[in-house]
């Protein structure tokens, strides 16, 4: 029994071909823009010709994310706060919170014990909080996003960027290098305000999982948010595939028969 | 089976008779001045009964605003009110029904040719359910020159006392002098306890059609409602709003007899907490329905059901009727409310709105979603959107967070083929 998950999110469209428990064959990674729909047909054909498989042979293709529907070979869709709840369970054991940081949006969800989403909550539709918030900060301090989390680990001060707003923070930003704070506290500052703003959502239980790929390239997060809660956090291995992985383990199910809670794709091929 | 009118949405037939009464009486109200007939603009939980019985045109502003929203094109509006210092934060009803008076435009003229709003003799408000109508109606006062009156009834109340209601009985009494003096006409007081009989006729007939959507499958959604609702919003104290309650009950009963579903294969049923998404009425209808999950019951269109409405004593039970609803109660209050209409229509679980330019119609600002699944076990989503302000709202976040939630309530095993029947 063989499955495919593909994640087609904001910035990347990732893809994962798994077997029966789970065990992940093949992945592949494309940039989602301009066609999220092409992305995604790469991303699946890369994943069957390095798994050596034919798509006939696959019981299931899940799509998750933003672009779900743009996954022309779909059998199945289903949101992104199913897939990385299950994605993640099956690397790290629920019961506990994930926080999903991805590029436009911050979602935490708490997951039961077989992976099942028990309840979750989104940041409001603005930058605060994601990885487009991080994203803009670089650009602002003249670095690579690649360079954040090693120069907000070297900080040598505490300072912070108190605004919601990604464009009020820029400005704050701008002031603080006017007074000629660091590059390195600055970008610290800035993922501490990703951390605050994760902890006013609520809904945090005593065991943080991170997922997504804000966390799975800047594990400075992760310290940051146990430091606010006191909580046990961990970066789920693979942060950034755990989506397209939970849609291939549900993939894996609607295989074999278990459909509940999908969206079934209008126009995939069976 | 009823047929469907876009392949998934059933049609209910008696909308026909609806849009008949609906263009009298925005007839009505063009020919108001031609007439010799005086026009009063009233809030829509406003005394619109004192205003019938004194041979008033009763004109809402809200219901125009929401006609603009349904058609997408408040932001075509919102940013004239802005420009002239109507915050982007308060009440987008507000700001777009100022922005299309300030351009000149209506949605009357398309829909029934009628040029321009009727020009108010009076405005009459009711801060009942917030204070921006008093704003609004201060802006036309002023730019036409007509009195403004109103009442102010406690907001936050928990339990509505006897203090209260003579208190707001009062403030309806006092507005009979001056109503007199732009009428011309004397105020009679058998002429109100007949309007408040049909109003109670008609709020009673309205309730008992929502009530229907207790049935499982239920025979109508909530975005069935949010159209229906236009009578007893802008007609009630009318016989035409009594008659078409009737027939509107009439059918949907039928539906419930033959078993017809609004929803074919209904698996989930929510409660809707908060305002409509005027302009996205359609695709949150198809986005449930798609689903198998039907929309059964809301606080918003419970909020037109005035049982307290009594002929035999009219200015109390009016006052009565203004002051117990759901908005201008306390959180306990809303808690109880929302729990229980939950239970009564076997709800699986809460959808709120919480709409960035409606705090007083957003109950999620409280931790109301949290205690109602603290206490009560009641899961639900928030969706953050507004009533006609689309620019605050995210298509792509909110079709997310929906499908999200029917999984969630899904997987729990909640959401599932149902035994049809009567619900409790």
């Amino acid at each position: 029994m063989l499955a495919v998950g593909l994640d087609s999110g904001s910035f990347a469209t990732k893809g994962m071909l798994a077997r029966e428990g789970g065990q992940v064959l093949a992945r592949a990674i494309r940039i989602s823009s301009p066609s999220f729909e092409q992305a995604a047909d790469e991303v699946l054909r890369a994943v069957l010709e390095d798994g050596g498989v034919q798509l006939e042979s696959v019981g299931a293709v899940v799509a998750t994310g933003y672009g779900r529907g743009n996954a022309a070979m779909a059998t199945h869709r289903r949101t992104e706060i199913a897939c990385h709840a299950m994605g993640v369970h099956h690397l790290v054991p629920g019961p506990h919170t994930v926080v999903d940081i991805g590029g436009q949006d911050l979602k935490v969800i708490s997951v039961g014990p077989s992976g099942e989403v028990v309840d979750f909550s989104m940041n409001r539709k603005c930058a605060a909080g994601t990885g487009a918030f991080v994203e803009e900060i670089a650009r602002r301090l003249g670095i690579g996003l690649d360079s954040m989390d090693g120069e907000a680990s070297k900080a040598e001060e505490e300072l912070a960027l108190g605004s919601y707003c990604t464009v009020f923070a820029s400005t704050e930003l701008l002031k603080l290098l006017r007074e000629g704070r660091s590059v390195r506290s600055i970008a610290k500052a800035a993922f501490r305000s990703v951390v605050k703003r994760i902890v006013e959502m609520g809904g945090l239980g005593r065991r943080i999982v991170l997922s997504g790929g804000v966390a799975a390239h800047n594990p400075i997060v992760a310290g940051l948010l146990a430091e606010e809660t006191g909580a046990d956090v961990e970066i789920c291995p693979d942060a950034g595939y755990a989506g397209a992985l939970g849609a291939a383990v549900y993939g894996l199910r609607h295989a074999k028969g278990d459909a509940r809670g999908a969206i079934p794709a209008p126009s995939g091929p069976s | 089976m009823q047929p469907k009118d876009d392949g998934r949405r059933r049609r209910i037939a008696s909308a026909d008779r609806m849009k008949e009464i609906m263009a009298r009486h925005f007839t009505d109200l063009d020919g108001a001045a031609a007439g010799g007939r005086k026009v009063a603009w009233c809030t829509s939980v406003g005394p619109a009964e004192l205003l019938r019985a004194m041979d008033f045109e009763v004109y809402f502003p809200e219901n125009h605003a929401a006609m603009i929203g349904a058609q997408k094109t408040a932001a075509d509006f919102i940013p004239a009110a802005n420009a002239m210092g109507y915050s982007p934060d308060i009440c987008s009803y507000l700001t777009t029904d100022v922005g299309a008076f300030l351009r000149g435009q209506t949605p009357l003229t398309k829909a029934y040719g009628i040029a321009s709003v009727p020009a108010p003799d009076v405005l009459v408000y009711n801060t009942n359910q917030c204070r921006d109508v008093q704003e609004w109606f201060s802006f036309y006062s002023r730019r036409f020159g007509v009195p403004l009156l109103g009442v102010t009834p406690p907001r936050s109340a928990g339990d509505v006392s006897p203090g209260m209601i003579s208190d707001v009985a009062a403030q309806m009494k006092a507005l009979v002098a001056p109503l007199e003096s732009v009428s011309g006409s004397k105020f009679d007081l058998d002429r109100l306890r007949e309007t408040l009989r049909l109003s109670l006729a008609a709020t009673i007939l309205w309730e008992e059609v929502l009530d229907l959507a207790r049935n499982v499958p239920s025979p109508m959604t909530f975005f069935d409602s949010t159209i229906h609702m236009g009578p007893i919003v802008v007609l009630r104290g009318l016989e035409s709003a009594v008659d078409y309650y009737a027939g509107l009950k009439t059918e949907i009963a039928a539906r419930v007899r033959d078993g017809v579903a609004a929803v074919d294969g209904e698996r989930t049923r929510l409660y809707w907490e908060g305002m409509p998404v005027w302009g996205r009425l359609r695709s949150l209808s198809d986005l449930f329905q798609g689903r198998g999950a039907c929309v059964v019951a809301s606080t918003y269109c419970n909020s037109w059901v005035f049982r307290a409405f009594d002929p035999s004593r009219p200015w109390e039970s009016m006052a009565e009727a203004y002051t117990r609803i759901f908005i201008s109660r306390d959180e306990e209050f809303k808690e109880e409310y929302i729990r229980r209409l939950t239970s009564e229509f076997s709800a699986d679980g809460v959808v709120f709105h919480e709409a960035k330019t409606c705090p007083s119609n957003s109950n999620t600002r409280y931790g109301m979603p949290q205690r109602l699944r603290a206490a009560h076990g009641i899961p639900s989503v928030v969706i953050n959107g507004d009533l006609n302000d689309l620019r605050c709202y995210s298509d792509e976040q909110t079709v997310t967070r929906i499908e999200a939630f029917l999984e969630q309530i899904e997987s729990s095993g909640a959401g599932r083929p149902r035994v049809p029947g009567r619900a409790r």
